[in-house]
């Protein structure tokens, strides 16, 4: 996922802690295998019963810190949702919304679309994610899916700039109407301005030193 | 093109047709000239300066006569870019921002906050008793407070005056509270990863004992002024109606979800915090309307007295027990104490790492500076925020700072029921309708 090098992840200055060769590379949980535990299992296995094309559909599945995660392919996104909401042993009749995530360095897959899922019937979450390209950021949109999604995917293209096709008014609803730019984008950055306080004059968080 | 005289309510030709200005005062030549004119579709913008649009929101109106047609909301007049800010500081120092969203509910989104940043560490099962038992307490003491708002300024808005005055006088004694034990009324970021930021004052619990008393006594006030009220009723019986249907589709949560007559309070669908150990009941109306949101709220008031009271029973058990993770790779290095100008480092703590020893001075700097790592992943913790479900999506890559943390408010989703409570109805009846749903504009823009 990304690389810290040295003993303080100092960059920009020297670093004199004779530790400047250490790296260390921070990698995100990767695929899980069966079993999954809990009512994962059974959410995996109730969705692929129910839904025809899930091996298709389904790039993997993570299990992390007791919450699932499901990959899905955009082109295979409406019809999981639509299977997930309408299965009856699955019912997740509540969609919290849609958030987005940049990851500059995944090329191919730089902004994910993270969709939480609640279903009131089995009190169950789960967690979808769809992985688009910068150069080709359209999703299918799920308001038909469910309602609520509305705002969620307005606030996520105005930050992120994913388009999602068939919104029936995808414009921006947080930023001004003529914004330039998405804000939320890793390479968007953050301003400010330096501020003198009582002779001393301090940076804008973005450009002081910092320890990663 | 006639020329207008009222100053109150200037007008201007534009390309989609006469607009006009209305500023306040006498609205009567305004109606007689648009009565005059052959237009049949009105459209009037409500905000985003409005006293009775519960903060900068604006609503777009579609008007047939009074019957609103169609309804959108504008919102995004305070925007501040939280979430983009917690990417450029450390993990804890994301509380302060995060407190700052739904200004009226900041324990909870302190909670949440912390909740999924203890998920993404795993040391969710270490978290000490005593400072989840302080959570609690904070937060039902904060659902009170925030309740309040919704209930004054919501009859505020319909006109009644009085219920306004009672409910702040009462916030205020919670308020009082929040100052003894965090130092701040509001904004106190005084939850933390790990815990929370000092334990307790003392003789604390007797002053929250002696409150909870005094508002028993003082609910009833309210109480008798709306409950049961023949005006309030008739302002607010089958007034903004929304079925279970439309609440699953909407993904309403909240008050409004359970006055279908859904029982769905996380704190007992998906305790945390403990919430498991207290015995409160979940309140339900089965109206779907303004009147069944107004009831929950004055019953929910009682349940968080009745949960506070527990919670102090619990806490004089786990007297002297600590209230922050033992952990001291992420554990704030300083016990805090309240001094005479906030909160600040106790004077035991400066003059151990001043005077005593030269370690203890390199880990509180190493800890407040650089911070502490969380393993790379995501997670999402939801909390039942007087408002609803408020729940934190947040990504580490590994660093000592957020990579992403997202808010899904309450008041933002929730807000988008307005077209479907209010299309239909009378435009007096708007106002109603939104009080109901109660947004925080903090929270909605964030």
């Amino acid at each position: 996922m990304s690389e810290d090098k040295g003993s303080f992840g100092v960059h920009g200055t020297g670093d004199t802690s004779g530790y400047s060769g250490l790296v260390r590379t921070q990698v995100s949980p990767g695929s899980s295998e069966r079993p999954f535990g809990g009512y994962f299992d059974d959410v995996a296995d109730d969705l692929e019963r129910a839904f025809p094309a899930f091996s298709e559909a389904i790039e993997k599945i993570v299990v992390d810190r007791g919450e699932l995660t499901l990959y899905v392919k955009r082109t295979h996104l409406f019809d999981t949702a639509m299977a997930l909401r309408n299965t009856e042993t699955l019912r997740f009749e509540m969609c919290m919304g849609v958030n987005g995530v940049h990851y500059p360095e995944e090329s191919g897959r730089e902004l994910h679309a993270v969709y939480a899922l609640l279903s009131l019937t089995h009190n169950r979450r789960i967690r979808l994610e769809v992985a688009v390209p910068d150069s080709d950021p359209h999703i299918p949109s799920l308001v038909e899916v469910w309602g609520g999604i509305n705002w969620h995917e307005r606030e996520t293209y105005d930050m992120f700039g994913i388009i999602f096709d068939g919104h029936p008014g995808l414009t921006r609803i947080l930023m001004p109407d003529d914004w330039q730019g998405h804000p939320q984008r890793k390479d968007y950055p953050l301003g400010g301005i330096p501020i003198e306080y009582k002779g001393a004059t301090t940076p804008p968080p973005s450009e002081r030193r910092s320890y990663r | 093109m006639t020329i207008h005289s009222d100053p109150y309510a200037e007008s201007r030709e534009t390309t989609e047709g006469r607009v006009y200005s209305v500023t306040g005062g006498d609205w009567d030549s305004l109606a007689t000239e648009i009565g005059a004119t052959k237009e049949e579709r009105v459209v009037v913008n409500m905000g985003p300066q409005h006293p009775s649009t519960h903060g900068v929101l604006r609503i777009i109106l579609e008007l047939e006569g009074e019957t609103v047609t169609e309804v959108r909301c504008g919102i995004g007049y305070l925007h501040t870019g939280i979430e983009k800010n917690t990417e450029y500081r450390s993990w804890t120092q994301g509380v302060t921002f995060v407190t700052r969203m739904d200004y009226l509910a900041p324990i909870f989104n302190e909670t949440a906050y912390c909740l999924s940043v203890e998920k993404l560490l795993g040391i969710t099962d270490d978290i000490p008793e005593r400072a989840s038992v302080i959570r609690v307490l904070m937060m039902e003491l904060n659902r009170i407070s925030s309740h309040m708002v919704a209930l004054g300024t919501g009859a505020l808005e319909l006109g009644a005056l009085s219920p306004m005055i009672f409910a702040f006088r009462d916030r205020e004694l919670v308020l009082d509270l929040f100052e003894q034990i965090s130092g701040l009324r509001m904004n106190m970021a005084y939850i933390r990863p790990g815990g929370v930021a000092q334990d307790i004052p003392a003789g604390s619990i007797k002053k929250i004992r002696e409150t909870v008393d005094q508002l028993r006594i003082n609910f009833k006030d309210n109480e008798k002024l709306l409950v049961g009220n023949t005006i309030w009723m008739k302002r607010t019986q089958n007034i903004g109606y929304l079925d279970l249907a439309g609440c699953t589709t909407l993904g309403i949560t909240g008050p409004v979800l359970r006055s279908t007559g859904l029982p769905w309070d996380l704190r007992k669908t998906q305790p945390y915090c403990g919430y498991e150990n207290y015995d409160f009941d979940v309140i339900t109306t089965d109206s779907a309307d303004v009147y069944g949101r107004f009831l929950i709220r004055m019953k929910e008031l009682e349940q968080s007295l009745r949960i506070v009271e527990q919670a102090c029973d619990k806490l004089e058990k786990l007297e002297g027990q600590p209230v922050m993770v033992a952990d001291k790779k992420i554990a704030w290095p300083s016990q805090l104490s309240v001094g005479a100008d906030g909160m600040g480092n106790s004077l035991a703590h400066i003059r151990e790492i001043m005077g005593e020893s030269m370690e203890s001075l390199i880990h509180h700097f190493k800890l407040v500076t650089e911070g502490f790592r969380v393993p790379a992943g995501q997670a999402y913790v939801a909390v039942e925020s007087p408002r609803g479900e408020t729940g934190v999506h947040v990504v580490s890559d590994g660093g000592t700072r957020p990579y992403r943390v997202h808010f899904r408010e309450p008041s933002f989703n929730n807000l988008q029921s307005t077209s479907a409570m209010c299309e239909g109805s009378m435009i007096a009846d708007v106002i109603g309708a939104i009080a109901s749903i109660d947004p925080v504009m903090g929270g909605v823009d964030r």
